[in-house]
């Protein structure tokens, strides 16, 4: 009964983690985060992408801040900003968003205002996209987890 | 791991991102280097003992800094380019200029592709320039840079202490092959794969506690948790 749970949320899983890939919301720098993951470092892919979440986040906050004020004129602050976002991005497989920032900063290098803006809205978009995915994600994980550890600990069938 | 600590090569890396500080220290320790990692250039040189520019051998400089330079061996330094402050070139020309540590090779990181920053890095003498993403393919190209600066300061620990072990350690050194964390368990890079993987660290987690290293602080919660976290710190 159990046994069955697991193999329907691996299924979701698959499904989930296909279609990111097929909409190319992530790729295969996303793999190589596994593959990064073992015994001794057992919640390394966990533990990055939250850190990419948070500093994504704070990122973004203070490119819309800097965006915001109507005296601005820091491009090369906005520049800076979106390197990390790129580079991040980058390492962590999450293409739609790497490639978003991409565009904004080609705005920001021609001091683009309007381009910028813009540019900001569709990376916040891809960003919360992406952010939700994750999160659904980790929640069947965390259930397929759940129920490995029900099933050692003897509350199901082995 | 207390085992032949020697035969480990110690890489310090500096960048002021804690998201790549987390990468590369990940992708160092999977290549089995020992690492440290610092957020600035100005950290890098007071962990080297270089702060202010006075070398820690002379006994009246520091007060606060208890490290003697040559207590603390480091097979290389690899920095980010861009960090406020110092950036990675002005850390690659001190580290140069200095005698007691320009031997020690220096590998620059960027996530920006500008072909004159990369000849500028390499004419001050990096021994390497790696675009981000860096993957672990990258960092097999720096055992021989380390092993180089392991040899000769084994060589001079000789000349300087005549020790019993000498011709065993220099061999040991020598014998270093590739990659050496052949634990590599069987992931196929295939999504279909993915969930096991995850779940069987998951089991693994469980069932070895004792080598399971704690959780990392740092994660804000003004998100909802899934609870995949909750379970792994119960144990």
């Amino acid at each position: 009964m159990l046994g069955l749970g697991v193999d329907r949320l691996q299924a979701d899983i698959n499904r989930l983690l296909a279609s990111l890939f097929h909409q190319g919301v992530l790729d295969e720098h996303f793999l190589q985060l596994q593959q990064l993951q073992d015994e001794t470092s057992p919640n390394f892919v966990y533990d990055v992408i939250n850190i990419y979440f948070d500093e994504s986040e704070k990122l973004l906050r203070n490119l819309r801040l800097l965006l915001m004020d109507r005296e601005f004129s820091d491009y090369k602050k906005i520049g800076l900003h979106l390197n990390q976002l790129v580079g991040s991005s980058s390492s962590i497989g999450a293409r739609r968003v790497r490639n978003v920032c991409v565009a904004f900063r080609s705005a920001s290098e021609l001091s683009n205002r309007p381009g910028c803006l813009r540019g900001l809205e569709v990376a916040e978009h891809e960003y919360h996209y992406l952010k939700n995915m994750m999160h659904e994600l980790f929640q069947v994980l965390s259930f397929i987890l759940l129920l490995h550890m029900r099933i050692k600990l003897g509350y199901g069938r082995q | 791991m207390g085992m032949a600590a020697e035969s480990q090569f110690h890489v310090l890396a500096v960048d002021d991102s804690l998201f790549d500080r987390k990468l590369i220290e990940r992708l160092l320790q999977k290549s089995s280097c020992q690492v440290t990692s610092v957020d600035s250039g100005s950290k890098a040189l007071e962990f080297l003992g270089l702060r202010q520019g006075i070398e820690s051998n002379d006994p009246n400089a520091l007060s606060t800094a208890p490290v003697n330079h040559q207590q603390v061996e480091v097979n290389l330094i690899i920095t980010d380019y861009c960090m406020p402050g110092m950036t990675g070139f002005d850390l690659l020309k001190k580290v140069k200029e200095s005698s007691a540590f320009k031997n020690i090779p220096v590998v620059i990181m960027s996530s920006e592709n500008v072909p004159a920053r990369i000849s500028r890095c390499l004419e001050e003498g990096a021994e390497e320039f790696f675009l981000k993403p860096v993957r672990l393919a990258d960092l097999n190209k720096l055992k021989p840079h380390m092993m180089k600066t392991k040899l000769k300061n084994q060589k001079l620990e000789e000349i300087e202490e005549p020790s019993k072990d000498e011709i065993g350690t220099v061999t040991a050194a020598a014998v270093v092959p590739e990659i050496k964390g052949s634990t590599t368990t069987e992931i196929e890079i295939l999504p279909l794969q993915q969930d096991l993987v995850l779940v069987q660290q998951g089991e693994q987690t469980l069932s070895t506690t004792n080598k399971r290293k704690s959780m990392e602080k740092g994660i804000s919660t003004d998100r909802p948790r899934p609870r995949f976290d909750g379970i792994t710190t119960a144990v």
